[in-house]
Order: C-alpha cells, then structure tokens, then sequence
C-alpha cells in the first residue's frame, strides 16, 4: 500500500512538469502582444515597453521559462500583471468559495444522484424510474447558466424566498477564519449569517449539481441493475437476510464502484462548471477569475493557477484510487 | 386667503419632501471587480469607480461635466509662460482613519509631492512598487512635468517641460489621486508597501472598510469629507458579472443602482413601477480609421468622402447600438467643450458616393474592413457594424472582406499600419478636445507606432491643435479646436461611426444620483427617499 502510494506521488512529477510546459508554451505561443492587449487603445511605446519590462516579456522564451519554473520550486507563484499581486494570494482570496459551492453540489449530486439511482434499479420500470430517469436526462441537457437564470427568476424574483446571488447579505460581516462561510459563521456562533450563507448557497449548488447529480443516478441505477443480478445477491437473500440489507450491504457496495470513479473525474468538470455558474451567481470564486485572466492575458496567473489547479485535479484522483482499496478489498491485492 | 395657505403649505411640502435626507446603505451593482485600488496601477473603470469613493485629485471634474473645479487644491495660478503651476491646497483636510491604519493624519505639500513623484522618478522608493504606472505612461507625463515641488505645507509647484494647456485636466484624472504619504512610508517601513493598493487611505467622501475580492467593496461615510458629508451612511460596490442577474437584484431591491443593463432588458425595467432609467452620452467616438499609407485610394479625398456618404451610420446605430448611442459627425463627441456643430456632415446617399467614386476612377475598389474582437464601451459588435458597412459598400461597387484578429494582435497590426480600413475608438481621459484630436489625428502620431490609424498628415490640422495645446485661454482654444474640425470634416480621413450612450437603471427612491461623461460613479451626493 504505502509503495503504491510511493510510486503514485512520483509520477505526479512528470505529469505536472508536463502540465508547466504545456500551459506555459500555449500562452507564449497565443498570438498579438498582451502588453498592448493590455493596455488597449491607450497604449503607447512608453507604457507597452514599461509593462513587458514588468512581465519580463522582453527576455528570450527559454529564459522566461527557466525564471518560472525555478520560482515555482521557490514556492513563487509569480504576480499577476493586471492586479501585481502575488498568485498565490489571489488564489486563496477565492478558492475557498469554489471549494464550499463544488462541495456542497457534490454532496447534493451523491445523496440524490445515489438514492435516485437505488430506487430506480430496485423498481424497475415504475413510475418513478420512469420520472428519475428522463429527470436525469433533462438534468444532463440542460446548460447551466439557464437551469441557473431560470432558477433565479422563479426562487428569486417571483417567490422572494431566496437571495438572487451572492454569498452573503452585506448586512453580515464575519470573519474570514477558513474562509468556508458556513463554518466561519458556525465557529464565531453567528447563526443568523450561517442561515444566510446558506440560503445562498442553495440555488447556486442546484445549478452546479444537477449534471453530476443526473450521471451519478444514472450510473448507479445500471450499475445496481447489474450487480443485483450476481449469484452473491442470490445467497444472501438465500442466507434470509433483509431486502434492505440485500440492497444497502451486499450490492450498494459493489455497485459503487464505477460510481465513485465517476465522481472523482467530475471534480474536474465541476471546476469547469464552476465557471458558469459562478458568472450567473455572482460567486466570487476561482472561476471567473481565470476566464478574466485569460480574457486579460494576465501570463501569471493562467500559468500558475492551472498549475495549482492540476495539483488538487491529480491529489483527488489519487484520493479516488485509494477509497477504491477501502470500498474494494480485490484492489488491494493487486 | 385658504387657497393662499394651501398653496403655501404644498409649497412647503414640496420642499420638505425635496430635503435630502441622511442615512441608508447603497448597493450598487456592477459588472466586474476592481483591480487594483491604486488608481495609479489602474487602467480599468473598475477599478477607478473603487479607489474614486476614497480618493481626492488636486482639481476635479464638475459632476456631470468636463469642466475643471477646485479639488484638493483650493485655487490654482498658471504663470504666463504656462510652464509653472502653483497649486493652494485646501487646510484642514484629513486622511481618515481605518481599522487597518488608525491615524488621522493631516493632508499636505508632502502628500501632493509623493503621489505624483513615484509614478515619475525612478528613483523613488514607491516607483517599483505595485507594477508600472500606466496612465503616467500612457497620458506621456514623462515629456511633460519637469517637477513638482513642495512650496510651503499647503503650496505646491508643478513645473512643466513645455506649454501644456491640458496639464490641468489631467491632473483631475484618477491617476493623479493624492495619497498619504505617511501612511505609505509607514507600510514601507513594516515592509508591506504593497498594500497601498489593496488598503486605501484617503481623504474622499468614503472611508474604505473591506474588499472581498469579486464580491464587494464597502465604505462607509466620510464625516469630515470637505465636499461635505455624503447622505448615505454605508456605500457597497457589489460585483454581479450576468447583466440579467443584475437587474434581478434591481427588481427585487437588493441593489439600488445597477450599472450597464443590456439594451433588451431596458425595457423591461422602465415598465417596472420602481425603476427609473437614467442616461448620459458618453466622452467616447467609434470611427473606421482610412489607412492612406497603405491603400492608395485612400489618398484622393473623393474617395474618403464617398465611403462616407456609402455608410449608413443611422441605421447602423439604430440597428447594432439599439438606442445606446447617437450618429456621430464630427471626431469629439457633442458632451465636449469645443464641439462644432457646424461642420459639414455626410448623410447617406449612395448615389452621390458612386458618382465620387467613378469621378475619382475607383469604381472597382477592393479592401479589408478590420473589426475588433472585443466589445468597448463605444463599440458593442464591432463584427456586425462591419457586416452592416461591407453591405452598404458593396451597393456603390466596393468590394471588402472583413478581417478580426485578437484583441491584442489587432491593436499591434493597427500600430504599425497593416490593416486597409479599421474600426476602432476612443474614450476620453480629461475631458481635453486635445486628448482626441491630437492624439488620434495629428501628423505627429501618425508615425510608426501610430495612434493614428488614418496615417492621415495635414499640416494645418496638426498646426491648429499644436497651437490649441499650448494656448491656455479656453476662448481662443475653442477657436482652434471648430478650425481643426471643419478642417477633419472637409478631410474626412475616418468614418466616424457613433458615441455611445451610458444608461443606468436606478430604484426609484435613489435620489440625486447623476452620470457623469468621465464614466465615473460618484455618491456623495446620492440620498433615499423612503
């Protein structure tokens, strides 16, 4: 076990290498100048020299990459050329927003995407199969923005019981502990701000995880069908065991499996989820952040953001793979 | 005598009820966050409409205005060459304290000095600090201020390199803000220099309090403020990217002002009973630049005039601008000193431009129309504009092909001169007729890399707006600045397209709310009506 890991974590090394190279060189090799992007109509050889002295655009290509990695195992992440502040610190002002949203879509997605999924496999072909599963085919089709604006104006603007968007009404005011507004508002015992962070955080996590929420129910739902027919169901139920403890011990836990790799890839798309509804919720997370950066050729911060980024994409796998060994005891063998 | 009394008592009222009144908080919504709030660091109107609530300039821009008023500087004397300006700077004037700097310190010569000699000597501590300073660079204050020295605590003397008539206006621009200079110094000392921009300490109508980044920004009420104490006690600057979003929060009250609604929900919102709409033109100018250098067409005047006449620019504003903008004629926009309504203007008439063509022997005119990839606050799609004018073209037998790069590539290819035909624009820094046309149209920014995108050279052009920068005397200037576009509109070595309209949806109890042609929000003067 602990070699695997060994091994495991040694090849993040080249992967994130790879990663460096790879960003570094689309934008360097992205056409136009982003000093005069930069500075727009404005810029004038003044200020477009000034600011590639300051991006440090005017050394050659080669060293501007030597600069950057050894920074980064330096530990700096560079500055951003818009803001001049370090990354790294721009990061984790939003990162934990994005970390609080991501999550508590997942969680919503597991709970309901699993249940959802159980229930359709055990009653086949009833009514709420049926409903589930062209429920999780519309969730899946859906483009999150709408399902978010659509949200909005119901829940919002015409029944008045949740906020618009936000993360917190600007009546509270609580200390940035973890960053995570539900448990700062917990640890400083301010329930009313945790029953608005809250509030807040509702639609938004709806938005986000109704796609994850639908692959999750799907995926168990085939996933259970498969497994209830195994010879193992068979002698349990044989054995005299409960219907419930058929389904919830003896298949659910074999049925996870495919389930859980799944939800360990889509941490990666709901970063890329995150986005949009980021946008549509005035979240103040990692998200928009970058689409700004990439609209602003901000160098700095595409290219250590994505490193950081591809850092917790590859520590999640690697988390995935290893619940696989605690649900699967044949993973551990091999 | 009782019809006497009601009058009089509903005249009272009326007054009572137009009294403003202190106290609230005011959410305004916006589209992005600020960047920075070191308006030196800045180019951005984000982050301007952050660090404006905290900050003061030496001069200001009267509210909803051009014009030039007294800021921090209480008067001002120019000597008769134009090269020394003596600033007397407003006693009794205090940065406010924070939570992050709780000092009150009294505002002097010291502050002036610092603020505006760490964007110009290199040798300043504070010039390496936070990124280069890009509106020094881009207003090419280098080649302008000699020094700037203090006189005595409350005078200071800026000495200039030559005659600068719009010195003055660029000094109430936001990069010209006075910061503490105690409170820099002592970051420096504690070795965190770098927070003056993300921790403003000024001396304008708000106080600073915090800044979550993406999400807010929130002020509370200067007591003290010079101007006079704003109505509101707390202002929150909130960032909602999604225009629909925005208005959502319009509607449901949980913002008060929001800025740039979409043209299509703008009526949607007028037709709600606690929404009012407000607009203002713009300080801005979209043009399709004729590049003379390279198309050699371009050179006989018939035929600039004949494009002119091709387009459309009424139903292209119509059309493309949905009611946000108005035809523009001349190369400032009407909201500025100076502006000549008199000069000739091309209506649409493509008989008349076929008939010019043909006289100048280009009946099989081919080139590429350049549009820009981005949306600019005078140019919403600057794609569809092109379609619009390549139809219009191809009416009077001109063939073109429309041509986009990156935002970044477009303006670097512009720079050097290797587009045919290009759309572009500009919004106004100071308020200074010279800030568009010597900029944009003089011979002299007609070299290499150009800000003239037109290449076009006339000597008695550039003659009227050399003399206009160095004439101090508003009267005369104006004389210069009509010359120098009837000269433009005879020439025509653009196709000026439109200046745009800013409008903004406003709750209906928000009260002395005013745009402004700079695009800055202020809200000192903003009060709830319940």
């Amino acid at each position: 076990m602990l070699s695997y890991l060994i091994r495991r974590l040694f090849w993040t090394i080249p992967t994130l290498f790879g990663v460096t190279l790879m960003v570094f060189a689309m934008v360097h090799l992205a056409p136009g100048d982003p000093a005069v992007a930069m500075l727009g109509e404005k810029a004038n050889p003044q200020s477009v020299k000034e600011l590639r002295e300051q991006m440090g655009l005017d050394k050659p290509l080669t060293t501007q990459y030597f600069i950057y990695i050894s920074n980064i195992l330096k530990g700096d992440f560079g500055r951003s050329a818009n803001s001049y502040e370090p990354v790294l610190n721009e990061f984790l002002d939003r990162f934990p927003a994005t970390v609080e949203l991501a999550s508590t879509a997942m969680i919503l997605a597991i709970i309901f995407g699993v249940i959802a999924g159980i229930i359709s496999a055990v009653k086949r072909y009833s009514v709420f199969d049926y409903a589930s599963m062209f429920g999780a085919l519309a969730g899946v089709s859906m483009p999150v923005f709408w399902l978010g604006l659509i949200l909005i104006y119901y829940f919002s603007v015409k029944l008045g019981v949740l906020p618009v968007s936000g993360r917190l009404g600007y009546e509270f005011d609580i200390e940035h502990i973890t960053g995570f507004y539900l448990i700062d508002s917990l640890l400083v015992k301010d329930y009313e701000a945790f029953w608005d962070a809250l509030k807040h955080l509702i639609l938004p996590a709806i938005a986000l995880g109704t796609i994850p929420m639908a692959i999750i129910a799907r995926m168990t739902r085939s996933s259970m069908i498969e497994v209830m027919k195994e010879e193992y169901i068979k002698t349990a139920r044989a054995k005299g065991c409960s219907n419930f403890r058929v389904i919830v011990v003896h298949a659910l836990r074999n049925a996870l499996m495919p389930v859980v790799t799944i939800i360990g890839l889509m941490f990666g798309s709901l970063f890329a989820g995150s986005i949009l509804t980021e946008t549509t919720f005035s979240w103040p997370g990692i998200g928009k952040w970058l689409v700004n950066a990439v609209y602003q050729r901000d160098f700095p911060i595409i290219q250590s953001a994505t490193l950081i980024i591809a850092t917790i994409f590859i520590a999640i796998n690697l988390i995935v793979d290893l619940l696989y060994a605690v649900i699967n005891p044949k993973v551990r063998l091999s | 005598m009782r019809k006497l009394l009601i009058i009089t008592l509903l005249f009272l009222t009326t007054i009572m009820y137009a009294q403003p009144k202190y106290g609230g908080v005011l959410v305004f919504g916006r589209s992005g966050d600020s960047v920075s709030l070191d308006p030196a660091h800045a180019t951005d109107g984000e982050s301007f409409y952050g660090s404006k609530q905290v900050y003061d300039t030496l001069v200001q821009f009267k509210l909803g205005t051009t014009e030039i008023e007294p800021g921090l500087a209480e008067s001002w004397e120019i000597s008769d060459d134009g090269l020394t300006y003596i600033f007397h700077l407003r006693k009794n004037v205090f940065f406010q304290p924070t939570k992050f700097y709780k000092k009150k310190v009294q505002f002097t010569a010291d502050d002036v000095v610092f603020s505006l000699k760490r964007q110009m000597d290199k040798n300043h501590p504070f010039n390496k600090i936070g990124g280069s300073y890009k509106y020094w660079g881009a207003m090419n204050m280098s080649n302008i201020v000699k020094d700037i020295e203090k006189v005595d605590n409350f005078t200071v003397k800026i000495t200039l390199q030559k005659r600068e008539a719009p010195f003055l206006a660029n000094m109430a621009m936001d990069f010209a803000s006075i910061l503490s200079k105690e409170y820099a110094f002592d970051l420096l000392k504690q070795g965190k220099a770098e927070q003056l921009s993300r921790f403003p300490y000024g001396t304008g109508p708000f106080v600073f309090q915090k800044w979550i980044k993406d999400d807010k920004i929130i002020y509370k009420a200067n007591p003290e403020y010079w101007g006079g104490k704003p109505y509101i006690k707390k202002l929150i600057l909130k960032v909602i990217p999604n225009s629909s979003v925005r208005a959502a929060e319009l509607k449901v009250g949980s913002i008060h002002v929001m800025d740039f609604p979409n043209p299509e929900e703008v009526a949607t919102l007028k037709a709600d009973p606690n929404i009012k709409i407000i607009t203002q033109e713009g300080l801005n100018v979209a043009y399709l630049a004729l590049n003379m250098e390279k198309v050699k067409a371009f050179k006989d005047v018939r035929v600039r005039r004949a494009i002119n006449h091709a387009i459309n620019k009424e139903a292209i504003v119509k059309a493309i601008y949905a009611g946000f903008g108005r035809p523009a004629y001349a190369p400032i926009p009407p909201t500025m000193w100076s502006y000549n309504p008199d000069i000739v203007k091309y209506k649409y008439n493509p008989a008349k431009a076929k008939e010019l063509l043909k006289e100048a022997g280009y009946e099989n005119l081919e080139f590429d129309l350049w549009a820009m990839p981005v949306v600019r606050p005078y140019m919403p799609n600057a794609r569809k504009v092109a379609e619009a004018m390549q139809a219009d073209l191809a009416k009077i037998g001109v063939k073109t092909k429309i041509v986009s790069y990156d935002w970044g590539t477009y303006l670097d290819k512009g720079r050097k001169l290797e587009h045919d035909a290009m759309i572009l624009g500009w919004t106004g820094d100071n308020g200074d007729p010279d800030n568009f046309l010597s900029v944009l149209l003089s011979a002299h920014a007609a070299k290499i890399p150009v800000s003239n995108r037109a290449a076009w050279k006339n000597e008695e052009f550039t003659k009227l707006v050399d003399q206009a920068k160095v004439e101090t005397d508003i009267a005369k200037r104006t004389e210069l600045y009509k010359k120098a576009q009837e000269i433009f509109a005879k020439e025509v070595p653009w196709v000026t397209i439109a200046n745009s309209v800013v409008v903004e949806a406003v709750r209906k109890n928000v009260m002395g709310f005013k745009l402004d042609p700079m695009g800055k929000r202020r809200f000192d003067k903003v009060w709830f009506d319940k």
